[in-house]
């Protein structure tokens, strides 16, 4: 009994000491993140800067992303952010961050001499993190955030099995798409396969064909209020689903997929198109090298206004402004959007530059994304938000949809209501 | 004679009823832990593909790289040493308060004891943040005490009510004539309660172990220092944003769920044991 | 102190004052020791039974009574997690909690949830008490079904939620094929993402996982019953069923209690299992009240809703234990 209770003791004593924080004398920054794929590609990164400049960047990584914004957020409730961190959600939690004073100001050393830093980097990645003048949030306009890859969202398509029923080329309208998906059923094939279990993925679809069928300043007016959501033509876009369903064009299974199954049929051969991220050349060639496979917008529906794909910055880093050693970390950003290193990355992650000089030898089906990149458009540029609960609403009505519990007409109304109870909420603040 | 046979088959019936029907619950039990052993020994590219349980070609080295890319080895012993100390801290505590409220007098003592029993009735999902700031201002974030009493916390109030409940049976016929002996409050705790609450002290231990051993999401808010960090972070690491490692991932698992099912079988021991030197007199 | 106070006042009254004055004076003091003695000795004692729960209190009150004021006050504020927590600018009152109360999906979610109680209550326990009394007798391989039967509870949510998705998956489905080899192939479905039967099938995996924790507990109940009444009423010529009524069941009450409770604060609060199988779809068919509060605490960044949908969670289930409680011990007067 004694001996136990000594073995206790002495465990005790030695959790209780000092925790192995060796005083540097070196002059270093930490960066908290959140992409466990790139920790080898960052941890590089980190010793090739030690090299060239002397100054040690520590990378910790807390993963997954739910986890990770909890701790940031507990972090700067207690002032102690790192030195980078990133912001992960919508633009109005961005605005919050920016408004508390955690955020620190990048406008000055993006446009410094005549914008060299800035002209290096794609207007669209810059978007993301920028407020504009007058925007809804309130926050003093500028640059607050850098991203250090850009991606977008389109659809794919699996070459084999298209060819498999006679089909050469992808479809380009909707009517297209229906007739393909008969043929694919004929055979046995699935259609698209997505992650809608993930509702932003749905909210997605849904805005590109959104766009596409009203515009933008139509679907930015009834954000604003101004269109109600019970417009025949937010009817038609629901109703897309709806004929999705009927037509029996969704993989089984789909309302409650995420995204990393949707990936895992697609890549398997098990369903003809997929609707996902550029990030997904990565994924595929891990699951199955041998995959023949192209990227294409999504067909259109209308040919009044251009179909719009979601795009723009992937992983964007912010800088604290409480941090120690703010010049170092912006030295660091500055370091790691230069060419090389993006060159680097690209590479390594099979991802998309920020840079606009460093797309080399990046595989056929990335550069289809890149070229892309002139029709994207990104919730966080709009300089408007919804309210999450008409977020909630819109995507897991669809999700009704498709599962046949809901009529489109229904779902209007519906999203409708809740839009103008949280309307009447903000007048009443 | 014929009495005798009956019975003899219909204990047989009884037997073999029952002995199907453990059969049938433990395939259940036993099917995902085979196939998460199975599953670390494919290759990424053929994990969902190849159906069957055990591959032709097995690939014992997930296992190595699993341990070294997870970067298991400080993490393993940083997931021992909360668990060791944190379930030897709740048995201690647990114990000692569980005794007071069940055998000693004291005002206030109903009270606390429905504070305590509130607490395991009104979960806090998302008293992350409050933590947090708590332990800051405590100056307790990143180290191992902050995250051990932390973890001694969160199985407190069930232990304590587990151990009450046992101790509750516990005759006082016993007790008094030890006291007449001249055993102090603390020598029946020690000599007569523990023994005695030996099955419910088993599945404390294993209880706690299993919350300390599992935990993650507390882990990743306190800890800022990688090699604080338990056994659940490294198994993060294999699983991305984008691609999860899947056979590697699994390998990991495997490895962490081993010590785990060791202790249970030590302890499970103790809960058969019960009462076998015979203290209790009909 | 007392009755030698008394005595000696009876004396004086009766007037027979054998002793001298100074002899009854000591006497009264060293009562009045001994009445202080007693008093510093139980204030002591006392004293010292504090001492035996002083720890547990002490870490009790700094890890959760602090942090639960803190979410008190929160509830009745507005902040979104991230600004500069101001308690007058932000303090709303108790409208979050007249939200709450309109709140349909909350409601819903609680509803889900007690469905997948309810379920647990009945036949989880009930199998994990079948198993424990088949693992009580002295069976062959009783040993080896005890550990068996513990895996599930074992085995991390992540790898629970991976096979079963795999088991329940609509075209590749294990379930499925089966059901298809035996001839039932219309009954094959989507499994997880039918609203029908979505919530049935995350229950009986929560189930599955679960009922290990029963099965232990009630065994270690079932090893305090000391045999010789199991051999008493054996010889009195009791069948299995009228010892378990006579024996097992009285004895067991206590732990029976004590399972249900914990059945039923550890059910309510599942939700790894959901985020991981079906994230609380299709739709909302599977959400339960703590997936809601993380989707209001992190996806819509409405910390002071969160708050208070976790401090009405928390009435509900210490309503729900009360009432247990209450009922179990009515239960035992009867």
């Amino acid at each position: 009994m004694l001996s136990l209770f000594i073995i206790f003791l002495s465990v005790f004593l030695v959790s209780c000491g000092p925790n192995a924080q060796n005083k540097e004398q070196v002059k270093s920054i930490k960066v908290w993140h959140w992409m466990s794929d790139r920790e080898n590609a960052f941890l590089e990164l980190a010793k090739r800067y030690e090299k060239e400049t002397g100054v040690r960047v520590n990378f910790e990584l807390y993963a997954p992303s739910d986890t990770y914004t909890q701790k940031v957020r507990a972090a700067a409730q207690t002032n102690t952010l790192p030195d980078i961190f990133g912001i992960l959600g919508e633009k109005r939690d961005f605005a919050s961050f920016v408004k508390s004073g955690y955020v620190y100001d990048l406008t000055e050393e993006i446009n410094k001499d005549q914008g060299s830093w800035k002209n290096k980097l794609f207007a669209k990645a810059l978007g993301v993190n920028e407020f504009e003048q007058g925007n809804s949030f309130e926050v003093k306009p500028g640059i607050y955030g850098i991203s250090i890859d850009v991606t977008n969202i389109q659809m794919l398509y699996n070459k084999d099995l298209l060819q498999a029923v006679g089909v050469d080329n992808p479809p380009k309208t909707w009517r297209e798409l229906v007739e393909v998906n008969k043929k694919l059923k004929a055979k046995g094939i699935q259609g698209l396969v997505s992650g809608w279990g993930e509702t932003w993925m749905i909210d997605c679809f849904a805005s590109n064909y959104a766009f596409n069928i009203m515009g933008k300043d139509k679907v930015l007016d009834t954000i604003r209020g101004k269109v109600s959501y019970a417009d025949p033509e937010w009817v038609e876009v629901f109703d897309l689903f709806r004929e999705m369903r009927d037509e029996g064009m969704l993989a089984s299974g789909v309302v409650t997929m995420v995204n990393k199954t949707a990936e895992q049929l697609f890549a398997n051969n098990r369903a003809a198109f997929a609707f996902n991220g550029s990030w997904c050349v990565n994924v595929y060639k891990g699951m199955n090298p041998d995959l023949n496979y192209g990227a294409m917008l999504p067909p259109k529906v209308s040919d009044r206004y251009p179909m719009t794909i979601w795009g723009g910055a992937g992983s964007s880093f912010m800088v604290n402004t409480k941090s120690k050693e703010t010049q170092l970390a912006v030295d660091f950003l500055k370091w790691m959007t230069d060419t090389p290193q993006q060159v680097f990355l690209s590479k390594e992650t099979q991802g998309l530059p920020s840079n606009k000089d460093s797309l080399r030898d990046i595989p056929m089906v990335l550069s289809q994304f890149a070229s892309a990149m002139d029709n994207t458009t990104h919730p966080n540029v709009w300089g408007v938000s919804e309210s999450p609960l008409v977020i909630e609403t819109f995507d897991k009505g669809i999700q009704s949809i498709i599962i046949g519990e809901k009529t489109p007409e229904q779902l209007a109304r519906e999203v409708q209501k809740v839009k103008e109870r949280e309307m009447a909420k903000k007048t009443v603040n | 004679m014929k009495e005798g046979m009956k019975y003899k088959i219909e204990r047989f019936l009884k037997d073999s009823v029952i002995h199907i029907l453990l059969i049938i619950v433990s395939i259940g039990c036993l099917f995902p832990l085979l196939w998460m052993v199975g599953s670390s020994l494919k290759t990424q590219q053929t994990i969902f593909s190849d159906m069957s349980i055990f591959p032709k070609n097995p690939m014992w080295g997930n296992f190595y790289l699993a341990w070294t890319k997870g970067g298991f080895g400080i993490y393993f012993l940083n997931s021992m040493l909360y668990t060791v100390t944190v379930v030897f801290g709740i048995v201690i505590i647990a114990s000692l308060a569980a005794f007071a409220f069940s055998r000693l007098k004291f005002p206030g003592k109903n009270i606390l004891f429905y504070m305590l029993l509130a607490a395991m009735m009104i979960p806090l999902p998302g008293s992350f943040v409050p933590l947090y700031v708590l332990m800051t201002r405590l100056h307790l974030i990143n180290t191992r005490i902050g995250y051990i009493l932390c973890m001694i916390n969160v199985g407190l109030s069930f232990s304590i009510y587990l151990l009450k409940t046992f101790f509750d049976k516990m005759p006082v016929e016993l007790e008094d004539a030890a006291r007449i002996d001249g055993c102090s409050r603390l020598g029946i705790w020690w000599n007569m309660a523990l023994p005695l609450a030996k099955p419910a002290i088993a599945v404390i231990v294993i209880f706690n172990s299993l919350n300390v051993w599992n935990e993650y999401i507390l882990a990743t808010l306190i800890f800022s220092s990688k090699n604080l960090m338990p056994l659940q972070r490294g198994l993060m690491i294999f699983q991305g944003i984008h691609i999860t490692e899947y056979s590697l991932l699994m390998a990991g698992m495997t490895i962490t769920t081993l010590p785990i099912i060791l202790v249970y079988l030590i302890m499970q021991k103790h809960i058969i044991k019960g009462i076998t030197t015979g203290v209790i007199v009909g | 102190m007392t009755k030698s106070a008394e005595a000696i006042f009876m004396r004086l009254l009766r007037g027979v004052y054998t002793e001298p004055f100074a002899a009854a004076q000591d006497k009264l003091r060293e009562c009045a020791r001994n009445d202080v003695k007693n008093l510093v000795m139980k204030t002591k004692t006392i004293l010292q039974n504090y001492l035996f729960v002083l720890p547990a209190v002490l870490i009790f009150s700094i890890f959760y009574i602090y942090p639960f004021y803190k979410v008190f006050t929160l509830s009745l504020c507005q902040w979104d997690g991230i600004a500069r927590f101001d308690f007058a600018k932000n303090f709303i009152g108790l409208r979050n909690f007249i939200e709450l109360f309109q709140d349909k999906i909350w409601w819903s979610a609680m509803l889900q949830a007690g469905y997948i109680t309810l379920i647990a209550l009945t036949f989880q326990n009930a199998l994990a008490l079948m198993l424990a009394l088949a693992c009580d007798r002295d069976i062959k391989g009783g040993n080896i079904y005890r550990v068996i039967f513990y895996l599930p509870p074992v085995l991390s949510e992540v790898v629970v939620g991976l096979v079963w998705k795999w088991i329940y998956d609509g075209n590749y489905g294990l379930l499925n094929y089966w059901l298809a080899s035996i001839g039932l192939s219309n009954l094959v479905t989507d499994w997880l993402s039918n609203p029908n039967t979505a919530l049935t099938c995350v229950t009986i995996i929560h189930c599955w996982k679960g009922f290990g924790w029963g099965f232990i507990i009630f065994l270690a109940g079932l090893q305090t019953i000391p045999r010789q009444l199991y051999e008493a009423a054996k010889v009195d010529g009791a069948s299995s069923w009228q010892m378990f009524k006579s024996v097992t069941l009285p004895l067991m009450a206590p732990v029976f209690m004590l399972v249900s409770i914990l059945t039923v604060l550890g059910t309510m609060q599942v939700f790894v299992l959901i985020l991981s199988m079906t994230g609380g779809g299709p739709g909302y068919h599977t959400e339960v009240p703590v997936t809601r509060i993380l989707a209001s605490m992190v996806r819509s960044s409405r910390f002071g809703y969160a708050c208070s949908q976790g401090i009405m969670f928390g009435a509900v289930l210490l309503a729900v234990s009360f009432v247990q409680i209450r009922l179990s011990k009515y239960m035992k007067q009867a």
